[in-house]
């Protein structure tokens, strides 16, 4: 999957994970997900770090990292890319 | 056995939803006995053209009070002229069982953080509240079926102390396919010359059963 695809699986995920009412083309890749753009609370941080784990078999070490990995969908997409383990097969 | 309390408070409105139709007052606003509970709920959302997207992420029994308490007090804006003398007093029957299944069921894997904080059945007060401004008393009570009774008098208790000067009142239950929520508005005022009701045990009895036959 390349970044592009992974950029547009994202917006989805986070659609589905959160109940929001928007369609995958009013997200805004580079918009912040929190307060402004999307809106999102606390809760939906915590949901966020469920999908990444969940999804993308990704376990955030450092809780401290949170508010600059979940800035946007770019930025999430960014540290999936770089974080992911190759499946095998 | 009944006890029927003084007339000086009102019943200004009623809104009952259960078994996929809703009624406000004795009048039917929508009735879709061919959608599922989730549907029939969404459905409703629609027509009453409530607009809040966080009602989506919501559990079912906060998605159902938020519903009935929107058809009795209508879109907020200013609309409750006194949010500290507005009270919120709910009761209902499997508290958030509802929710807690789904809770137990995802401890599978990973758990939802947003169903997790749903699992509590006073959080529906929450939302109401936050959603409409009440910041006066609030309570939810659990029984196997609606302490009618005891609710009349509590709530009239708390109009009494003096700080309570309107309330909304009710039942609001669900549990997989079963629900119901009957909500009131209660108020020294007499509001509506038609509509308006005394605030008695009798009344609020005599809505429960309208139509839908008795809260289970």
């Amino acid at each position: 999957m390349n970044r592009e695809q992974l950029v547009e699986e994202l917006k989805q995920q986070i659609i589905e994970q959160l109940n929001l009412q928007v369609q995958p083309a009013d997200i805004v890749a580079s918009d912040p997900l929190f307060n402004e753009g999307l809106g999102l609370d606390s809760i939906d941080a915590l949901e966020l770090i469920v999908l990444m784990q969940q999804k993308y078999r990704i376990k955030l070490a450092n809780a401290e990292d949170g508010p600059k990995i979940f800035q946007s969908v770019d930025t999430m997409a960014d540290f999936i890319l770089a974080n992911q383990t190759p499946q095998a097969g | 056995m009944s006890k029927e309390l003084s007339g000086n408070y009102w019943i200004n409105k009623a809104v009952k939803i259960g078994s996929n139709r809703a009624f406000q007052n004795q009048q039917i606003l929508l009735e879709k006995p061919e959608l599922t509970t989730d549907e029939f709920l969404v459905a409703l959302y629609r027509e009453i053209g409530m607009e809040y997207p966080k009602w989506f992420k919501m559990d079912r029994l906060s998605k159902l009070g938020m519903l009935a308490a929107e058809l009795v007090l209508g879109r907020p804006g200013g609309n409750l002229a006194d949010p500290f003398g507005s009270a919120i007093v709910l009761a209902n029957r499997h508290s958030s069982l509802d929710t807690d299944r789904k809770f137990v069921e995802q401890l599978k894997e990973i758990p939802s953080p947003a169903v997790f904080v749903y699992t509590l059945p006073n959080i529906v007060t929450g939302e109401i509240s936050i959603r409409h401004g009440f910041k006066g008393e609030q309570a939810f009570f659990i029984d196997d079926l609606c302490p009618v009774d005891f609710m009349v008098n509590y709530v009239q208790t708390l109009f009494e102390e003096g700080n309570t000067h309107t309330c909304l009142f009710g039942w609001v239950d669900i549990l997989g396919e079963q629900y119901n929520a009957t909500l009131y508005s209660v108020s020294g005022v007499q509001e509506d010359s038609v509509h308006s009701i005394p605030f008695t045990s009798k009344n609020v009895y005599q809505y429960f059963d309208h139509e839908q036959g008795a809260v289970s």
